[in-house]
């Protein structure tokens, strides 16, 4: 192996452990004044990778889940087409809508935060001011209202007699949504945290990033799940 | 409500429950994670003794083996079921809670942060989340001895349709199905978020001065092995959903039609028994190097300290394990062979099985070459270090017999393979955990291990794993058929005495472990104090903090890093070793350029 031998580099060698480690991932502390304007503009990393990760994380599980679908369509030749209820259609709107709200959202957060995002929209001062967290309920409210229609798709579907094991491409479309959904529903509870921080002014831009990314992660998971179902079912 | 996402601020928890039972030190996560790995070792070797009790003496009573379970042992003597039960537990707690839980999770939780230089895991409340949901999932498994007709006698792969038809399959094949499934859905959300923290914390936690070919290959083999985990528990957690399915909503993922049991014709219609195969071993050949891949770290990290010289080739070590992070995902076929799988599809399979060979071989000659000509320090950790790569080349040997379809499926259903990979994932792996933990007690811990006692534990358990093991291979390819718990046709008998010495050198290796346990618990309040914080002086970050560490690792000042990870012998400097905090300026003669 070879041997790295090189001047010391000149580093704050004084720098408090309360200052964290990493390179530079944790500079980026609130102040304790709670003054989100004095925060620096740069995500922290661990943040932003770990939400990377388990993005992938849940890409290998629907993987899994797809490959399964395959398989079993072509295993036997029970596999019973019928179609999707059509509030799921509704539903895909609301996904994409609440993924647009919520855009607007971080964009006037991170104006309000001061941050280095420039929206030529926000030369209004008026916008500026706004209240930053509205659109972020109106994304947790359309987020509701998505699990809501996906809910009345499942009933709809018990009601015409169709449950998770009348018939393997009905067990498919259960456990697929129903994944979807609970993965969404993890999404609201970061929605829920971002505005409560929010609120208390200790909201981090990395945690506002986080949570975007995986939303609109939710919804193109949706949208290739829908492709999924109507090739499939 | 706690920020899950947001970076630990360091102030030491002050209550019992914080600093001991839910703390979100990484340290202290560790320790768990190895308190766990310990019971359910002990608990899994308990149940290879009365399974080989049982092989090697038939129908033996083993006193008291009715309170275990008086259905699966009446009179003390165990039902062929309740081997099965036995063997399928076996396997599920050795490879989940032991080979996965002690190298990986226990010793990556408490050293990566540290070799890191990181003052923790970016996300610490996952990380005890983590914890303690794989301590959910072994609950399960325990609870199944419990239920009414024990825990379930598939194995621990679980084949369809025998684990997805509930329980007309046998006794286990109910409750004991949906315990075992739900517990290895939990293991995986556990590991998941174990392998979250481990890949953040080696990409953005590094200390100032830490490039990433400065980490020591421990990290490096943490980091790989947990891109694994990532992986392959995102893709078994699905399948244990479907399993779970089958059995409570009567979907039919895996049970074909038309199937009578029992004289029982199943409702199910359609399901594909391969489909089972092929999630589970999606997941189950990447579980084979994420039991052996952090081994090969430590073995590496162990022999380096002890020879006083680095690795050959650092790069290479680290560019091969990497290689079987890739490689290790295209050769799961070959665990199907004998499904009936298209011959082609077989040869697919046999290439990059035959392949993986290449990077595991060019790791055990960088071990042999580095080790050729070295003054290896001996001591319990160098010596279970190489015993690693003893049982590493004698299970990886009789791999390549079994990487060809043609061979493999005279051998799969015989003990061969259940000698080829106890040996080579199995002990291998346990070696890699005992180096790990003589070499690292001191800092754990603050005290030093009994070095007489390891080294009759290593003498004991290298010549004990071998009678076991190796006579399974002739057991193999005498025919014996793996999983039968007796030996009625007249081809097996004059195999009995084999399986008796076998028995025999199973309980002198369990006897072994014992004397590991004594050394563990004395040591922990009796050992020896170490002369210091370095006791092997060794040179990466975990030896230039303090014993044990401090809460926040480091103390007042974090660490900067200066060198490469292993300065041994480094021509002009003050000591034989070099550390990473060392600002010594030392002109070395192969100085990277």
């Amino acid at each position: 192996m070879a041997t790295t031998v090189h001047e010391p580099p000149k580093i704050d060698l004084d720098r408090l452990p309360s200052q964290g480690s990493g390179n530079g991932g944790w500079r980026n502390l609130v102040p304790s004044d709670g003054d989100l304007r004095q925060v620096k503009n740069s995500s922290p990393p661990p943040a932003s990778t770990g939400i990377w990760v388990g993005l992938a994380a849940i890409t290998m599980s629907f993987a899994a889940f797809t490959s399964a679908m395959i398989v079993r369509q072509g295993a036997a030749q029970d596999w019973r087409h019928f179609t999707l209820p059509p509030v799921l259609y509704l539903n895909t709107l609301v996904i994409i809508a609440s993924s647009v709200t919520l855009e607007l959202a971080r964009r006037r957060i991170a104006a309000f935060m001061g941050g280095g995002l420039k929206d030529e929209n926000l030369k209004d001062q008026k916008k500026a001011q706004e209240n930053p967290a509205q659109w972020l309920y109106i994304t947790l409210f359309l987020g509701l209202l998505f699990v809501a229609g996906q809910t009345f798709a499942w009933m709809q579907l018990r009601s015409q007699g169709f449950g998770l094991a009348s018939n393997v491409s009905y067990s498919f479309f259960y456990v697929l949504t129903v994944a979807h959904a609970l993965h969404v529903s993890g999404g609201l509870g970061g929605l829920v945290r971002v505005i409560w921080k929010l609120n208390r002014s200790v909201l981090r831009r990395s945690t506002l990033d986080a949570t975007s990314r995986y939303w609109h992660f939710m919804g193109v998971l949706w949208l290739y799940l829908l492709l999924l179902l109507w090739m499939k079912l | 409500m706690h920020d899950m996402s947001a970076p630990a601020v360091h102030h030491a928890p002050t209550s019992f429950i914080r600093q001991h039972v839910f703390s979100t030190d990484h340290k202290v996560i560790g320790k768990q994670y190895y308190a766990l790995a310990l019971v359910a070792a002990l608990f899994g070797m308990f149940l290879s003794w009365l399974m080989r009790l049982h092989l090697g003496f038939g129908s033996f009573a083993i006193p008291g083996l009715h309170l275990l379970s008086k259905a699966g042992a009446p009179g003390d003597v165990m039902t062929p079921e309740y081997y099965l039960q036995l063997m399928t537990m076996h396997g599920t707690i050795m490879v989940f809670f032991v080979l996965t839980t002690a190298p990986f999770a226990a010793f990556g939780n408490f050293f990566l942060p540290i070799q890191t230089g990181a003052e923790d895991m970016p996300f610490p409340h996952f990380n005890m989340m983590s914890f303690w949901v794989t301590f959910a999932a072994f609950v399960p498994i325990v609870a199944s001895f419990f239920v009414s007709d024990g825990p379930t006698l598939g194995g621990w792969t679980q084949y369809a349709p025998l684990s997805a038809i509930g329980p007309a399959g046998g006794p286990g094949e109910g409750w004991g199905v949906i315990l075992w499934a739900t517990s290895i859905c939990l293991f995986c959300i556990g590991q998941l978020l174990g392998s979250l923290n481990f890949i953040t914390t080696t990409l953005d936690m590094r200390c100032k001065g830490m490039s990433l070919m400065r980490l020591p290959l421990t990290a490096w083999a943490w980091f790989l092995t947990s891109i694994m985990g990532l992986a392959a528990f995102a893709v078994l957690m699905p399948a244990t959903i479907l399993l779970i399915l089958d059995h409570v909503a009567g979907t039919s993922f895996f049970v074909a039609s038309n199937l009578v049991i029992n004289d029982q014709l199943l409702p199910h219609s359609g399901g594909s028994t391969l489909l089972w195969q092929h999630l589970f071993w999606f997941f189950g050949h990447p579980e084979v190097y994420i039991a052996i891949v952090p081994g090969m770290g430590i073995v590496s990290h162990v022999l380096i300290t002890n020879m006083r010289r680095p690795m050959l080739s650092h790069r290479v070590l680290i560019y091969s394990m990497g290689s079987l992070v890739v490689l290790s995902y295209m050769v799961y076929g070959h665990h199907m062979f004998v499904s009936g799988m298209n011959p082609i599809s077989s040869l697919a399979f046999s290439f990059p099985t035959l392949v993986i060979t290449i990077p595991s071989t060019i790791i055990v000659l960088i071990w042999l070459g580095s080790l050729y000509g070295s003054k290896l320090r001996i001591n319990s950790a160098s010596l279970f270090a190489l015993g690693f790569i003893s049982m590493f080349i004698s299970g990886g040997v009789s791999g390549f017999f079994l990487a060809q379809p043609s061979i493999d499926i005279m051998l799969h259903a015989t003990y061969f393979v259940v000698g080829h990979f106890h040996l080579v994932m199995g002990v291998a792996a346990m070696f890699g955990i005992f180096a790990g933990t003589y070499f690292w007690f001191p800092k754990m811990v603050g005290r030093m291990m009994n070095e007489t006692l390891g080294k009759v534990h290593f003498v004991m358990s290298f010549i004990g794993a071998y009678c076991i093991f190796m006579p399974f291979h002739y057991l193999g390819i005498a025919g014996n058929v793996r999983r039968y718990q007796a030996f009625t046709d007249d081809y097996l008998i004059p195999l009995i005495p084999v399986h008796k010495f076998i028995t025999i050198a199973a309980l002198f290796t369990g006897a072994a472990q014992l004397v590991f346990l004594y050394n563990l618990i004395y040591s922990r309040f009796k050992g020896e104090i170490p002369p210091n914080d370095n006791p092997w002086e060794g040179t990466s970050l975990e030896w230039s903090t303090a014993t044990p560490p401090p809460h926040n690792n480091f103390g007042d000042k974090m660490p900067v890093v200066y060198h490469d990870p292993y300065q041994y012998s480094v021509e002009g400097a003050s000591k034989d070793y070099i550390m990473q905090t060392s600002p010594e300026n030392v002109h070395s003669p192969d100085e990277e350029k």
